[in-house]
């Protein structure tokens, strides 16, 4: 517990001899990864190696979709996430997750902000200055206060694709979280919208600890600090993105970045 | 592969008899047939069919073939198309004769789908045309029914339906509810699912008789109001949930996702989220619902709707009012049953008027739900 305490310092993020089942199906066997605070680590590989489920057991969202089976250990900031006394509320709170698809709710602007902080706060907890404040913070973070100051009562679904995407993220913030989840966050995305998604998450990785899901290779290269490489559900690399890219240790790694398969 | 579906073509007006295009299946041993012919059998079949020649001048990459190919007599034609590129083969003449007998034999039935409504609001309407106005409405029966209007039935259904959904609509949303957004895809939940769609299933007549034995006899609620808008409810249930279910269904599960992911139960996710994206469609099911237990006679044939009721108020506001809860009532399709059926020496206007004004209140309802339904649909923005 000791070791597991000083470690978390370094790392906010471990899981150890992780195994996830899907029904009879292994998703996942044995994966050991550390995650650092302050950068983002990118989770790369072909379609269907685990990298979205590894992603979905960082907040236990994988035990909404069914039959799921997990064994091992996932601790973050010290505790295991897979204890009994974790409330998976808390632990959503403090671990918000973008989605590949930008899902905003179909409320309004000012709504879709504070739906986190209202869904964990008693009704009244914050007066009007105080929720105003907490708006236009968040939206000042991802940059989108500008571009949507004046209509804030609009709904959410009606922004651009790439604004959507960036109030998801912004929806995060008023919660404080200490990781941030993104399955694919630009692959909705056009160029430019992508480009301005990755300057923003670049300015929030600061911040936070993000996680990032990625089919895309060159963005991975781009946008990440880390690499961590999976094939079949198994870690084969976990490097400085320069490394996994550059001077890659295994045959499999070297292979697919090098776009042979996946 | 060109070459075997040519040879079908090609042969296909000889025999093919002029019904086969309302038989989709006409095609397949055709082609079956025909896929055993090998290349000499085209060469031979070609020269004796003279709509060959098109068919060689249809498919483009034909002109390209070598010698030996051409030789069957087919490139010389082909050529002879250059003149217009597009023209129209008689292979494309005939699937544009196929298409405009399609269109028209589909929108033929979709005549006869619409017809007997049509027919049957005119013929109702005339026919009822002398005792329609306000007074028919508003009076009771009168002269054992032989005259007077339809207040008194009228009231009655209203007091039935309003009943019956006061009861079957929370259970059957909150159910619906339960089932869609907490219960999980295991055996418990099918079988709920099971006994909800084999209720629908049930005959309105079984209906009517549980009424008896569960509300009239065992409840000991008598013949009554209660008694029949119970046995409606029931009647109304598998209905409602379904139309929950579908309602809820159709709200994206990214939404869902979406509230999880920061921390949301469940019961957060169906108060902000689910339900007020999905009451649109669950109160249209409810609405399609009043409009069938407005005319359903079986369940309330039993259970509460009688013949007639004497010594109703007909003015005022007592005239609202003509029923107590634990005592029959009249109902608008019970009425028109024992108007058509029971009572000697009924004008045939009244007989009609009756019908009339339980069809019109039936479009009227179910107008409103469709409107209702439409406006929200425009509304949504996912």
């Amino acid at each position: 517990m000791d070791a597991a305490n000083t470690s978390s310092a370094v790392y906010t993020v471990q899981a150890t001899g992780l195994n996830l089942w899907y029904g009879d199906f292994q998703a996942l066997r044995d994966v050991t990864i550390r995650v650092k605070p302050g950068i983002i680590t990118a989770l790369i590989g072909p379609s269907g190696c685990g990298k979205t489920t590894l992603l979905r057991c960082f907040n236990r969202i994988n035990e909404r979709y069914g039959n799921v089976t997990t064994t091992g250990e996932i601790t973050i900031l010290g505790k295991n996430i897979y204890d009994r006394d974790v409330s998976l509320s808390t632990l959503r709170k403090s671990i918000g997750m973008v989605f590949q698809r930008p899902n905003p709710l179909p409320i309004s602007i000012y709504e879709n902000i504070l739906f986190g902080v209202r869904a964990h706060t008693p009704r009244r907890a914050f007066n009007r200055r105080q929720r105003d404040e907490m708006v236009e913070a968040a939206l000042r973070n991802v940059q989108l206060w500008d571009e949507v100051k004046d209509r804030l009562r609009h709904r959410g679904t009606d922004l651009t694709l790439e604004q959507q995407q960036k109030l998801c993220i912004a929806r995060l913030l008023p919660l404080k979280p200490q990781v941030i989840l993104m399955d694919e966050p630009c692959s909705a995305l056009d160029a430019e919208g992508t480009e301005r998604i990755e300057e923003l998450l670049d300015t929030l990785c600061r911040d936070y600890t993000i996680l990032m899901v990625t089919h895309n290779m060159a963005q991975a290269r781009r946008a990440s600090h880390e690499c961590i490489f999976m094939l079949l559900g198994r870690i084969i690399e976990h490097g400085s993105t320069l490394d996994v890219f550059l001077r890659p240790q295994q045959a499999e790694t070297a292979m697919y970045v090098s776009g042979h398969y996946g | 592969m060109h070459g075997i579906i040519d040879v079908c073509l090609d042969v296909e007006p000889v025999s093919q008899p002029a019904w086969s295009v309302f038989r989709p299946s006409v095609g397949r041993p055709w082609f079956i047939g025909h896929v055993k012919v090998n290349s000499e059998c085209r060469r031979a079949t070609v020269p004796t069919v003279p709509q060959s020649t098109i068919a060689a001048s249809e498919t483009p990459e034909r002109h390209d073939l070598p010698a030996t190919t051409a030789a069957g007599g087919l490139g010389e034609v082909g050529l002879a198309g250059t003149r217009n590129p597009f023209a129209a083969s008689p292979l494309e003449r005939r699937k544009n004769a196929k298409e405009a007998i399609a269109r028209v034999v589909l929108a033929l039935f979709t005549f006869v789908l619409i017809a007997p409504v049509l027919a049957i609001l005119v013929y109702l309407v005339v026919k009822a045309w002398p005792v329609l106005g306000l007074s028919f409405i508003l009076e009771n029966p009168a002269n054992r029914m032989t005259a007077g209007g339809i207040w008194a039935p009228l009231v009655g259904t209203f007091f039935l339906v309003v009943i019956s959904l006061a009861i079957a609509a929370p259970i059957g949303i909150l159910g619906g509810v339960y089932l869609n957004e907490y219960a999980g895809n295991n055996w418990r939940t099918r079988v709920v699912a099971l006994g909800v769609t084999n209720l629908a299933g049930v005959p309105s007549i079984v209906h009517g008789l549980f009424g008896v034995g569960a509300f009239v006899l065992f409840a000991g609620m008598g013949e009554s109001v209660l008694a029949a808008s119970c046995t409606l409810a029931v009647m109304s249930l598998p209905v409602i949930i379904t139309s929950t279910r579908e309602a809820l269904n159709s709200v994206p599960m990214a939404f869902r996702e979406a509230c999880w992911n920061m921390g949301a139960t469940r019961w957060q996710t169906i108060r902000t989220i689910v339900l007020p994206n999905s009451i649109g469609g669950i109160l249209t099911g409810v609405i399609f619902e009043v409009t069938r237990a407005a005319g359903e006679t079986a369940p309330i044939l039993f259970t509460g709707a009688v013949f007639f009721k004497g010594g109703l108020k007909e003015h005022g506001l007592a005239s609202f009012f003509p029923y107590s809860l634990n005592e029959g009532c009249m109902a608008l399709s019970m009425h028109l049953y024992t108007l058509a059926t029971q009572v000697v020496g009924v004008s045939e206007p009244i007989q009609y008027g009756t019908a009339v004004v339980l069809i019109g209140l039936t479009l009227a309802v179910n107008s409103v739900s469709i409107g209702l339904r439409g406006y929200l649909r425009s509304r949504k923005k996912w």
